[in-house]
């Protein structure tokens, strides 16, 4: 009994470790970008703005981050559109093809975006919509409905069917039932999907970068400043990004987990 | 889409519903197509035409820097008939393969301990906080790394003070592999997580009280009963690390690089769109068949054991 408790401690340990190298390059971005030395290593040099000062005054930067805050925007809303439909219509319906449409539903994630980007990059530039900011829109929510899918089907499954049954037997049209039963119950979901959708967005580089041409996305321009010397200016964008991202997604996820009151009572056998 | 829509409610006969039903008839309604059609056609449009596309492209050959229509296979025998093309491919699949075993391996012990031993709330705050990395920046988390690991880095000035290094952790395939796993780790812990939690626990106590030491109980009886969890673990690592560009070319130095440098490479210097998409095919029909391969491998026979 005791050696087993030390392997469970010992397991711990390792756990911390694991959970160490995660965090790792998350927490050190943060020092890093308030720590004075170009090249920073330890011990750590004093703490200084200087590297944030320097990205607000520089001029690229702002058109970046202004096309990337419209794309993220626009992403969440068509994809959580599109996916909440597809949700629904797996949720409801059975149909011929029906595993053809799941799989253009879910797929996209699990194609490396490499080979995404570059059939964007064919494709639309065949068709003539390539390197404008709507080609980036395109293409992410593409990539993004998946993820509003997946978060508003797993949503639909724990609701009890009946409840929608009982709507129409009362009268209420299709319409109306998707209005007052589904998109009540579902709006934990949609919340989640609009924000994930927007992180996923958001941090995109690989697909933005075939298909964006001059309209570069912020991620896009992190990326080519690796290309540049080595700067903690990288960290400092890097970290407000972190934030950006990590305060949507921890958003995403609380959604899920709070519930209202007044919809758990409508769920009824969710209360 | 729901061209033959029927309520899947009105077949689990929800009370009452059979006549509505009847009164909605069989054919795709309005209601049905608008919820059901916007997806279908994004994707059908914007997801599978580009790939449809991408191989077509794949035939063509560049004219006066243009790619032109054509039905030539100049681009595939180029390619497939170079031996760097090889080495490049064999490279990158091993490199997958890599990562995939080593993020598999050092996530087993964080999922076990998730599954078996912490308290639910301890479990629910891990998959809380695994889940958030796996959306935020990989660019920067791989960019930190290379920041970290450097030469005169965090890590060999911490190791020096203690009289050891200094080593090289970038430009290598140690470089490599972090940042791979830097990528894959939170999602495999997560996968495996889950497939250990579903593993019934009547199988463990029974192994107990049949005197099965803790070690041979994980080995004969826990990881052949979540095997399928795992595998699909290991196989979204290889896609992943198999078809990553950032890790390669930051912390490896893109020197030997893997194919989706070689695909950057050639779009970009070369705007040979052709040749980057047989690299994109060639690289599309691995993955397929290694998940083919994985999912016989995990529904294969040694998953049950009798």
């Amino acid at each position: 009994m005791n050696g087993g408790r030390l392997v469970t401690f010992l397991l711990w340990c390792y756990a911390a470790f694991v959970f160490a190298f995660i965090f790792a390059p998350i927490v050190v971005s943060f020092i890093v970008s308030f720590n004075s030395d170009r090249f920073p290593t330890l011990p750590l040099a004093e703490f200084t703005t200087r590297w944030y000062e320097d990205i607000w005054g520089d001029p690229t930067l702002w058109p970046a981050l202004q096309r990337t805050v419209i794309v993220g925007m626009c992403v969440a809303l068509i994809s959580t559109l599109l996916g909440f439909g597809a949700a629904y219509t797996d949720y409801r319906y059975r149909f011929f093809g029906k595993n053809f449409y799941l799989a253009l539903a879910l797929l996209p994630p699990t194609i490396p975006v490499v080979i995404l980007g570059l059939a964007m990059l064919v494709f639309l530039s065949q068709v003539g919509l390539f390197g404008q900011l709507h080609s980036v829109i395109l293409s992410h929510v593409v990539l993004c409905t998946p993820f509003a899918m997946a978060l508003v089907r797993l949503r639909l499954s724990q609701m009890d069917e009946s409840l929608e049954a009982a709507a129409w037997n009362l009268g209420a049209s299709e319409w109306r039932a998707m209005r007052e039963i589904i998109l009540p119950f579902t709006l934990p979901a949609i919340l989640s999907a609009l924000f994930i959708t927007m992180a996923v967005s958001f941090d995109e580089f690989a697909i933005a970068f075939f298909v964006s041409g001059f309209a570069e996305t912020l991620p896009v321009r992190i990326l080519a400043m690796f290309q540049g010397q080595v700067s903690p200016r990288i960290n400092a964008i890097g970290s407000i990004v972190f934030s950006v991202t990590m305060a949507l997604v921890i958003l995403a996820q609380v959604a899920l987990i709070v519930r209202n009151p007044a919809r758990a009572r409508l769920a009824g056998a969710d209360a | 889409m729901p061209a033959s829509a029927s309520a899947s409610h009105d077949a689990a006969g929800a009370p009452g519903s059979g006549a509505r039903a009847a009164a909605r008839g069989r054919g795709p309604t309005l209601f049905g197509l608008t919820m059901g059609l916007p997806a279908l056609v994004w994707q059908l449009v914007l997801f599978a035409t580009p790939l449809v596309f991408m191989v077509l492209m794949t035939f063509w050959l560049v004219v006066n820097f243009r790619p032109t229509p054509d039905l030539s296979l100049a681009n595939w025998s180029k390619l497939l008939s170079a031996g760097y093309f090889r080495d490049i491919y064999l490279r990158t699949f091993l490199y997958g393969m890599l990562a995939a075993g080593i993020a598999s391996v050092m996530a087993f012990p964080c999922a076990y301990l998730l599954a078996f031993k912490a308290r639910p709330n301890i479990r629910w705050l891990a998959v809380f906080l695994l889940i958030t990395p796996f959306f935020t920046s990989y660019l920067v988390r791989t960019y930190t790394w290379k920041v970290i690991l450097t030469g005169d880095g965090m890590v060999n000035a911490a190791l020096g003070f203690v009289g050891l290094g200094p080593f090289s952790m970038v430009n290598n395939l140690f470089g490599t592999i972090v940042g791979y796993l830097t990528l894959v780790l939170p999602l495999v812990i997560l996968l495996q997580l889950f497939s250990l939690a579903y593993v019934d626990r009547n199988l463990i106590e029974a192994a107990h009280n049949l005197r099965c030491g803790a070690v041979r109980t994980v080995f004969q009886v826990i990881v052949p009963a979540a095997k399928i969890g795992l595998v699909l673990a290991a196989t979204f690592a290889f896609i992943l690390s198999f078809g990553d560009y950032v890790s390669p070319t930051l912390l490896g130095g893109s020197k030997p690089p893997t194919m989706s440098i070689l695909i950057v490479d050639v779009v970009k210097s070369g705007a040979n769109w052709p040749e980057a998409s047989v690299i994109a095919v060639v690289m599309s029909l691995t993955l397929l068949a290694v998940c083919f391969a994985a999912l016989i491998f995990a529904y294969g026979k040694t998953g049950r054991r009798t």
